[in-house]
Order: structure tokens, then C-alpha cells, then sequence
């Protein structure tokens, strides 16, 4: 099983990190630490909505299909 | 590959069954005719250039862009994507409006959100940062309605052009261009005039540096003393044939029209030019400016004060080049010892107009011969078409 509980470190910009400190105050978050999981759980949850409801928002990347149509075309510009 | 600009490729090309049921939806809506910019947007928001846009802007964005270069979500973002009505009196929010090309032939759908004044001058100072009337940004905002429509958009067709067609390359192309070619990183090249020795040297010490370039021209809609599009595109083509290694570079069109907003548009140029999966982005000097608005090194310094991190793509910042004539070879101020204007090639826009118009090339040190002749049969073309 998983362990759901535990926790790996993600560096980032020191600079953003500055700037989400300011960005949370007084907004509810007690950390910067939660505003990032917050924000990579909103996002991770929007693909995975995407992936089940594809008419929902934006249309799916590209198929197998549309990526045959798009090398055809790169191919007749001579770029491969 | 590096992600689009806030974290997801947008794709509002309807295709199938889908457009299906929007045609039939068209059918029954008001009908909006687009201007020129707004039909380069629709064409730039269907096929994920201005990711993460998925339609015209509302009230809360345009606010927020205005004031602090950001949409209302906080994400990074440059310029207003506007779309303004034209007479349509009964709308309500909630219902469709068609949208169609200035000849009349329908592109997609408006999902209406909102409707809301326009603040011209508040949006031209803050975006443009001048409300003066000379400013092509400023008499583009004079020239529309003053009343905006906002909402998601989706397209049913792309606007139709009469030339490049096989080098309109959305942003889903250029990143399986960049995936096959095996290039990580990819510096973009925005560029609305022709390729000079200059800007091939920016090109070339830029590709130094990446893995493959982008030459990726402007070809919507920008100021009538532009040199036209096409008369662009036939100079690359004789530019890249014979002084760029083909397997470094390609060529692709950019459909945005120009807002002539120095600083603030660098800022856009680069967020969609993440969008078509560019690492790197080449901001030369006075970048997007128009007359005196703006200082030579204004958009540089406005891209050095964003966050890196959030920008997401990385700006590289060029000097004005020129041809050395004691070192024989290209060189910006930066790294070269001229100091005098003997010592360099260096041409005015006018003189060099002067010179092409009367059938003359321009020193080999400040364009290419090809280059040259290219714009001579254009300037030629011109002077004898019929009134």
C-alpha cells in the first residue's frame, strides 16, 4: 500500500517562494507549503476532470491520428 | 517539453460532431462581424497561443491586466484580448453569438458571459502606457465600439489567408516539430520586418546557445508602412535557403496582429511563444515599440523584473548589432571595440528605403544580396502597379 502520509521536498525559486509568503498573508493558508499543494492539487485535479469529460473544456491533446497529420505536414515543409 | 502558460495547451478547434452541433447553434445566433485583430485572436485563442485564454476577455481580467499585467487568477499576462460589439443591441448573457470574418464567413461561436464598457483610456495608459492619438494602439482603441463582449469562444474554422498557408503551424505542430527534431530547448525569433545582418547575427548567437530556432514572423495585422507580410516571408525563405543549417531551424508564421505595445507586448510575444513550446525568447532592442514611445531597453528592463520562475520562459536580451568594420565581423556595443559611426555599417530605415527604391542594394554588411533584391522587386512592383 502507499503511504499517503508521506512527504518528499520540492525545491523551488527562491523568489517565488518570497513572493508566495506575501501572497498568503491573511489569506487562510498558515504556509506556503499548503498554498503549493493547494494550487498543484487544483491543477492535477482539472486533468483528470479533462481526461474523463473531454467535451467539458478544452478538447483532449492530440491522437495518434493528429499527430500522423502534423509529422505529414512538418515533413512536406522539409523540416523532417 | 516545457508547459504552456497556466499549465494546459488550450484547444478551442471544434472538429467532428462537436462543430456539428456549434454550426447548428450559429444558425440560430446573432451574427458579430470580427475586425482584423480580433479575427488573429480568435484564430491565436482556438489554437492555444494565448493559453491558458479560452475566450475574450471579461470585465474582472481586462481589470486586472490593465492594472498589474496579470489576469483576475493572478497568472501572469500582458495585453488585453478584446472583443468589441458592433451594433448588436439585444443581447443577454447566457446565449451564443456567431462570429464571422470581415467577408462575412462564419469562424465559431461567443458563449456571451458579459457585457461591459470599455475604459479606452484607462486600458491604453495601462497597457500602452499613452492615451496620446499618434499611438497605432491608442487609434485602433479609437476605432471600435464602446461596449466589450466576453466569454469562451469556440471555433468552427480557422480564418482563410491567401498566402503561407504551409508555414501556419498552431502550437500542438511546432511541439512535435520540436519533440521529433530532438530539440529541449528552442529560442523563438519575433520579428515583423525583414531579416537583416543584424537581427541573423541576434538569430545566430542566440542558436549558440539552444538547440533550434524559431524564426517566427508576425503576420497579422501591423501598420500600413510595414513591409507586407508576404514580401517578408519570400525574404526569409531566400534568407534561410542559403545562411542558416536547416536542420537548426525552422520557419513558421505568427498570426497575432501587432499592438505596438513596446514592454508590454514583449511580455505577450514570449507567453505565446512558450505557448508554441519555445524555451527561449529573443528581446532585441526597442522590442514591439513604435516611434518615441518607448526607450530602446524598455521592454528589456520590464522582462528583467518579472519572476523567472513564473514567466516560464527564458528572455535573452540583445544590443543593437552592427557590421565592425575593424574586426571585420558582426558585433553589438557590448562586444566590440568601435566607438566611432566610421567604424561601423550602420543604416537608417529611411536610407535604407532610399536605396532600395532606387534599384540599389544596400552594403553585403547590412543585408543580404538576396534579401535586397527581394525587397527591390517589391518596392519595384509597387511603384508600377495600377492606381
Amino acid at each position: 500500500m502507499p503511504d499517503h502520509n508521506h512527504k518528499v521536498t520540492v525545491k523551488i525559486p527562491r523568489p517565488l517562494y518570497e513572493r508566495i509568503q506575501q501572497v498568503i498573508e491573511e489569506s487562510g493558508f498558515s504556509c506556503p507549503t499548503d498554498f503549493i499543494v493547494f494550487v498543484l492539487r487544483d491543477i492535477v485535479g482539472d486533468r483528470a476532470l479533462e481526461k474523463a469529460d473531454p467535451g467539458a473544456g478544452a478538447r483532449p491533446a492530440k491522437t495518434n491520428e493528429e499527430i500522423a497529420d502534423i509529422r505529414r505536414k512538418l515533413h512536406n515543409l522539409g523540416y523532417l | 517539453m516545457i508547459p504552456a502558460h497556466g499549465g494546459r495547451l488550450i484547444n478551442r478547434l471544434a472538429t467532428g460532431t462537436q462543430r456539428e452541433a456549434l454550426l447548428a447553434r450559429a444558425k440560430a445566433a446573432p451574427r458579430l462581424k470580427l475586425n482584423a485583430r480580433e479575427t488573429s485572436d480568435l484564430e491565436m485563442i482556438a489554437v492555444g497561443a494565448l493559453s491558458p485564454l479560452e475566450g475574450f476577455m471579461g470585465s474582472a481580467d481586462l481589470a486586472a491586466v490593465v492594472a498589474r499585467h496579470r489576469l483576475a487568477n493572478g497568472v501572469l499576462w500582458a495585453m488585453p484580448v478584446t472583443l468589441s460589439n458592433k451594433g448588436l443591441g439585444a443581447l443577454r448573457t447566457g446565449q451564443d453569438v456567431a462570429l464571422e470574418d470581415e467577408g462575412g464567413r462564419l469562424l465559431g461561436l461567443l458563449e456571451l458571459q458579459e457585457r461591459f464598457n470599455c475604459a479606452k483610456d484607462n486600458e491604453a495608459q495601462g497597457c500602452l502606457g499613452t492615451t496620446d492619438k499618434s499611438h497605432p494602439g491608442v487609434q485602433y482603441l479609437d476605432s471600435i465600439g464602446t461596449e466589450y463582449l466576453a466569454g469562451p469562444i469556440w471555433a468552427t474554422d480557422l480564418p482563410k489567408h491567401d498566402f503561407a498557408n504551409e508555414f501556419r503551424l498552431a502550437p500542438r505542430e511546432t511541439r512535435v516539430l520540436f519533440k521529433a527534431k530532438g530539440w529541449n530547448t528552442v529560442v523563438a525569433f519575433q520579428t515583423r520586418n525583414p531579416i537583416h545582418r543584424a537581427h541573423e547575427y541576434l538569430t545566430k548567437c542566440a542558436l549558440e546557445q539552444v538547440d533550434g530556432l524559431l524564426i517566427h514572423p508576425l503576420v497579422g495585422e501591423t501598420k500600413s508602412d510595414d513591409v507586407p507580410a508576404r514580401v517578408r516571408m519570400e525574404c526569409y525563405r531566400v534568407l534561410l535557403e542559403k545562411y542558416y543549417p536547416k536542420q537548426r531551424v525552422a520557419l513558421a508564421v505568427y498570426p497575432q496582429a501587432m499592438r505596438y505595445g513596446g514592454p508590454r507586448e514583449a511580455l505577450f510575444h514570449a507567453i505565446c511563444r512558450k505557448n508554441y513550446g519555445c524555451t527561449h525568447f529573443i528581446v532585441g532592442r526597442d522590442h514591439a515599440g513604435v516611434g518615441s514611445f518607448y526607450g530602446s531597453f524598455d521592454a528589456q528592463t520590464f522582462m528583467k523584473g518579472l519572476d523567472p520562475a513564473e514567466l516560464g520562459i527564458q528572455p535573452l536580451m540583445f544590443e543593437n548589432a552592427f557590421w565592425d568594420k575593424r574586426a571585420g565581423s558582426m558585433a553589438t556595443s557590448k562586444t566590440s571595440a568601435a566607438t566611432q559611426p566610421e567604424d561601423m555599417v550602420m543604416l537608417s530605415g529611411t536610407k535604407v528605403r532610399e536605396m532600395l527604391r532606387a534599384g540599389t542594394r544596400p552594403p553585403v554588411e547590412f543585408t543580404r544580396p538576396e534579401v535586397a533584391d527581394v525587397l527591390i522587386a517589391a518596392l519595384a512592383d509597387k511603384v508600377n502597379a495600377p492606381a
